[in-house]
């Protein structure tokens, strides 16, 4: 066995790297999908909800109240772009890429953006997109989450890391 | 400290160790149904376990898993049986860690809690742990772990579940990014037999109960330790207390809450601070009077900052150079007796640092002790610190088989005068140029949160 097996706070997941949130307040990787919410520019009650399907690059991108986003009429729109941005800088290039199974070189932001755009991907329904949003609001009700001075003996298992995993 | 008595070897924590790893080799493959070299594997934990008072509930827990046919209840003595083997590992660790600081430890004299009724909204979280052990760390997928989700939502909001919470949390979440498992090329299989053991355990009605009392005194600071996984972060303050008219012993003070996987560095301290004074006193260097302080028979304060007075300026590293040495150590709750659990404050100087490719150790006497500068958090002591300093505060850990050394703080040499670092400057609040920074990024970053939040969260 190795140290990193048998060890009892062997890191498993990268810390996440900091991030301005104020154009892309949540970005996840999960469900299959890069999926996240984009504050409108205009209108500070409309969010826009977005994903790209890991494989297939199968994009989605609507408002919270369900109307389709007209950027994203047969390619990416700006939100998408946007995610996919922000999505590097909080997880790193290569785990986003492994996600979404993109594969190349000396990959950034940019360059999954157009790897992608250029398989030609589908566009697909706004299907998950209340799931999304849910999650994002799950996401959020932990800021009112109250603290407690009980010890948890259990978050010993998960030290901070100054290194990448 | 006899840093020589570290790399001995210790009587049986081999045996207990392969016990160990013989149920997580069951627990990666999964027990829904179980191959001959699993069933070999129960049976071998069954055995390390047999003389104890635990024996007989294991063996027939792991008949039944071998058989494919294990329920709820069986798993957790196959946890508690891992659990126990670890208590021994434990033991045998901080036996040898007395000898070496010469401290001397308190005996647990507290009588077991009387267990209750198990709620729904912890049988839940149970029901899903036996469905991980049935698919096995290599057959978990999206299905299997997104189940975790409502149960952990549910949970988190009721401070006394919290340990529960914040552990399914964390352990969710790696689960999650390792999906499916049957892609997976290594599998942290102590880690996750650590974890699932331990939120199994954590149903047990009355497994959390801590009886109080109070305790009134000077608390002296030596250093802050940080936690923290995407969604959650604690601090813990390792301190001396002088009780009034008592003798001195080691305590601990600890704030943590759940926090949105955005809220990273200093913006963690940002959520802590507001609930415990003590953060700043540590950050300033002051000692606190403790009138009444509710306190656990571990040695954890609750903390209570109307219980709490800040003091006179107290260093750090006199108090570890002249307190800490006459200082007895509180004794553990024996269902908490865990390797990971160990976290013993020691002072070191004279030693020699020795880097070799990243890894760091200080020779003490002869003797080299591995220096974990990885769990230091974001602020001014820097591993660069650690590697050129000539004393040091830290936390005497063990972890995969040896013995390391946290640093809290070290004292270094500049332009001939001694100057210190402490782990947790930023506790309080950051005053260098770059935690300033640190704190306006964090501070923006929690503002737009909370913003989105009151938008959106009342709809
Ligand atoms: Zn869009």
């Amino acid at each position: 066995m190795s140290d990193w097996e048998s060890a009892s706070t062997a890191r498993v997941l990268p810390p996440a790297r900091p991030r301005k949130l104020a154009k892309v307040p949540f970005v996840e990787l999960a469900d299959g999908r890069l999926q996240g919410v984009v504050s409108s520019g205009s209108d500070i009650e409309r969010v826009y909800v977005s994903s790209i399907a890991a494989g297939s690059y199968e994009f989605a991108c609507s408002t919270n109240n369900n109307r389709p986003c007209g950027g994203a009429r047969g390619s990416f729109c700006n939100h998408i772009h946007a995610l996919i941005t922000e999505s590097v800088l909080q997880y790193g290039v290569d785990r986003v890429a492994r996600y979404l199974r993109v594969e190349g070189t000396d990959l950034d932001a940019p360059a999954l953006h157009s790897l992608m755009l250029a398989s030609r991907p589908s566009q697909a329904d706004s299907a998950a997109a209340a799931q999304v949003f849910s999650r994002f609001l799950r996401h959020l009700a932990y800021v009112e989450l109250p603290p407690t001075t009980s010890p948890l003996p259990e978050l010993q298992w998960f030290p901070p890391t100054r290194s990448v995993v | 400290m006899r840093a020589d008595l570290l790399s001995d070897p210790l009587d049986g924590v081999g045996e207990a160790l392969a016990a160990v790893a013989a149920l997580d080799q069951a627990l990666t493959t999964g027990l829904l149904r179980p191959q001959p070299a699993q069933a070999a594997g129960l049976a071998a934990l069954a055995d390390a376990v047999s003389a104890s008072p635990l024996g007989s509930k294991v063996a027939e827990a792991a008949d039944k898993a071998a058989a494919g046919a294990a329920g709820e209840e069986h798993f957790l003595f196959l946890a508690a049986a891992r659990i126990a083997l670890f208590g021994s590992v434990h033991d045998a660790l901080v036996a040898r860690v007395d000898q070496a600081t010469g401290r001397t430890r308190q005996e647990w004299t507290v009588p077991p809690a009387d267990p209750g009724q198990a709620e729904n909204l912890v049988l839940a979280a149970r029901s899903w742990l036996a469905d991980v052990a049935r698919a096995g760390w290599q057959g978990i997928d999206h299905d299997l772990v997104s189940g975790a989700e409502p149960v952990i939502s549910a949970l988190l909001p009721h401070p006394r579940l919290r340990r529960l919470a914040a552990l399914l949390d964390g352990f969710a979440a790696e689960l999650a990014a390792s999906c499916p498992g049957s892609a997976l090329d290594r599998i942290p299989a102590r880690r996750w037999g650590d974890l699932w053991s331990r939120a199994l355990l954590l149903t047990v009605p009355g497994a959390t109960d801590a009886p109080t009392s109070t305790v009134s005194g000077r608390l002296l600071p030596l250093g802050v330790d940080l936690h923290e996984h995407a969604t959650a972060a604690q601090a813990q303050v390792h301190a001396v207390l002088e009780p009034v008219g008592g003798t001195p012993f080691l305590v601990r003070a600890s704030v943590s809450a759940p926090k949105p996987d955005t809220i990273i560095g200093a913006g963690i301290w940002q959520v802590l601070r507001p609930h415990m004074s003590l953060l700043t006193a540590v950050s300033e260097g002051r000692s606190v009077e403790l009138t009444d302080m509710p306190i656990t028979a571990e040695g954890d304060l609750l903390w209570q900052d109307e219980h709490a007075r800040l003091g006179e300026p107290a260093d750090p590293f006199v108090t570890a150079r002249v307190v800490l040495p006459t200082a007895s150590t509180p004794p553990t709750a024996p269902l908490d007796r865990h390797p990971v659990r160990i976290a013993v404050p020691v002072f070191l100087e004279g030693y020699a640092a020795e880097q070799t490719e990243d890894v760091l150790t200080f020779a003490i006497g002869g003797s080299p002790v591995g220096v974990d500068t990885d769990r230091v958090p974001a602020g001014p002591l820097t591993p660069e610190a650690v590697a050129g300093s000539n004393a040091c505060i830290g936390l005497l850990r063990w972890d995969a088989g040896a013995f390391r050394v946290q640093p809290l703080a070290v004292e270094t040499t500049a332009r001939k005068k001694t100057v210190a670092l402490h782990a947790g400057a930023w506790a309080g609040g950051a005053v260098d140029k770059v935690g300033v920074k640190a704190e306006k990024a964090a501070t923006d970053a929690a503002t737009v949160l909370r913003e989105r939040a009151g938008r959106l969260l009342r709809k």
